[in-house]
């Protein structure tokens, strides 16, 4: 029964992989636009915000289509990357790294979010006071402050990539050793007669990552919060 | 060294209208609570700016609302000890104190850190964080920070407020021994007679947002025995 076969393997190996890079190249961006919510206002704030959590309400498959649409092959990002820096996202691992990080990124902004909107703008003012320039107060107070937050989200969002399905398999498709994750692997497996045991397999193998995840941010909140209250 | 205020403001249907000059060692702001002096403070650090008007050290422009002039907090160089201290939470008591040295990239200076730490006595805290600290002990390091940085001015809002009388006699001493020894010029807002007494070498008084006195400790209501005098008594100079 756990017996994982090699193409199992390579299925996690995937799935975590997508989930791992879909979270560090979403990271510095949500706590960009995290920190502009919180902190700044500006015309067309409220539709920055609409778009951001545009793929929590959307259906996934929706969010796929469109993905296709405009980074497939064809498609007027899609093509531009694929002739000037060669890079394709379609029917590619990298693909399954844009659905998921797409579709994770509501999650991880939403507490980033929250914890800046938390942070006492009054030490803020103290450290500019002391001399550190705003880019310095955000890298030395308002980031060290938030950054519970920011492992929260990182890892509301690793968890959402690595359950993601619906976008993903729209954008590029359930290729076994190229973009065939977890997800998709288990919905190709119970359609198939015979598939009960290994899609059993890596249901469980699922239900560790979930729970490791859980653990280890636990882990790191409880670290984070000691540190900011030091004792 | 020689501050110039000249600024007004409006902050929902409270204005300040305020024009003074400090050249002292330490220039009192006084007032009672709602007169405008953190606000006035606030604008000399560089955290508000005025709707109109304009603030000077010696040659320096701070402010200057006509020509456009505004120098953000973090250029002014002028130390901030806040009433509440803000101390950093996530770092230690020597990182705190240190904290002004790395954002103004000054040369490391462990004989001015010495004279620091010992003028205030927290040399024992340095391993310490911010929640281990009694609210002296925490206004004590507030001040080192601000002195660290090494401002040319330093602001003291309201140091003692947060602090029961047993801790502001602690504090008092130090504050004389910042004010004789350390040779930064200050601007003290309290709105305690006592404390402008024993610290202010001139006097600005408030009410209500607007000068309304300027002098020497003569411009302070009368003592009271015990000490506590209201800052609402109506005085004139």
């Amino acid at each position: 029964m756990f017996d994982i076969s090699p193409t199992e393997w390579i299925a996690i190996q995937l799935s975590l992989r997508v989930a791992a890079v879909a979270t560090l190249v979403a990271t510095p961006l949500g706590i960009a636009v995290a920190w502009l919510l919180a902190r700044r206002d500006f015309w067309g704030k409220s539709l920055l915000d609409a778009l951001v959590h545009l793929p929590l309400v959307l259906p996934p498959v929706v969010t796929g289509y469109l993905l296709l649409l405009t980074f497939g092959r064809r498609g007027l990002v899609g093509a531009w990357l694929s002739d000037h820096l060669g890079v394709v996202f379609a029917f590619r691992w990298t693909g399954a790294a844009l659905a998921c990080g797409i579709m994770a990124f509501p999650l991880l902004v939403r507490p980033i979010r929250l914890s800046i909107e938390a942070v006492d703008r009054r030490m803020e003012q103290a450290a500019a006071t002391l001399g550190a320039a705003p880019w310095r107060v955000f890298s030395t107070i308002t980031l060290r402050l938030a950054m519970p937050g920011v492992l929260a989200g990182m890892v509301l969002g690793f968890a959402k990539a690595i359950g993601e399905f619906g976008a993903t398999i729209t954008f590029v498709s359930n290729i076994p050793g190229e973009t065939q994750t977890i997800s998709s692997a288990v919905y190709s497996l119970i359609q198939t007669p015979d598939g009960d045991p290994a899609a059993m397999r890596l249901v469980a193998v699922s239900i560790v990552i979930a729970l490791a995840a859980l653990v280890a941010s636990e882990w790191f909140a409880r670290r984070a919060l000691q540190r900011l209250h030091g004792n | 060294m020689m501050l110039r205020v000249d600024v007004s403001k409006s902050l929902g249907d409270f204005h300040i209208e305020a024009s003074f000059a400090g050249a002292g060692r330490v220039t009192g702001l006084f007032g009672a609570s709602g007169a405008g002096k953190t606000s006035l403070v606030n604008m000399i650090a560089g955290l508000l700016r005025p709707d109109r008007g304009r603030i000077s050290i010696d040659s320096e422009t701070l402010d200057d609302t006509a020509a456009r002039v505004h120098v953000p907090a973090h250029r002014r160089r002028i130390g901030y000890v806040f009433q509440d201290a803000r101390l950093f939470p996530h770092l230690d008591v020597r990182q705190n104190l240190d904290y002004g040295r790395r954002m103004n990239r000054l040369a490391d200076d462990p004989v001015q850190r010495a004279r620091v730490t010992d003028l205030l006595d927290i040399g024992g805290l340095l391993g310490r964080r911010p929640g281990q600290l009694s609210g002296g002990e925490r206004q004590r390091v507030a001040l080192g920070r601000a002195l660290l940085a090494q401002p040319r001015l330093l602001l003291l809002d309201e140091p003692l407020g947060s602090l029961d009388e047993e801790r502001k006699v602690e504090i008092l001493p130090y504050l004389v021994r910042l004010r004789d020894e350390a040779s930064v010029p200050m601007v003290y807002v309290s709105h305690n007679a006592g404390e402008m007494r024993q610290l202010a070498t001139s006097i600005v008084m408030l009410r209500r947002g607007r000068v309304i006195a300027f002098g020497g400790a003569e411009v302070l209501p009368e003592a009271l025995p015990s000490g506590l005098i209201s800052a609402n008594t109506r005085t004139s100079r």
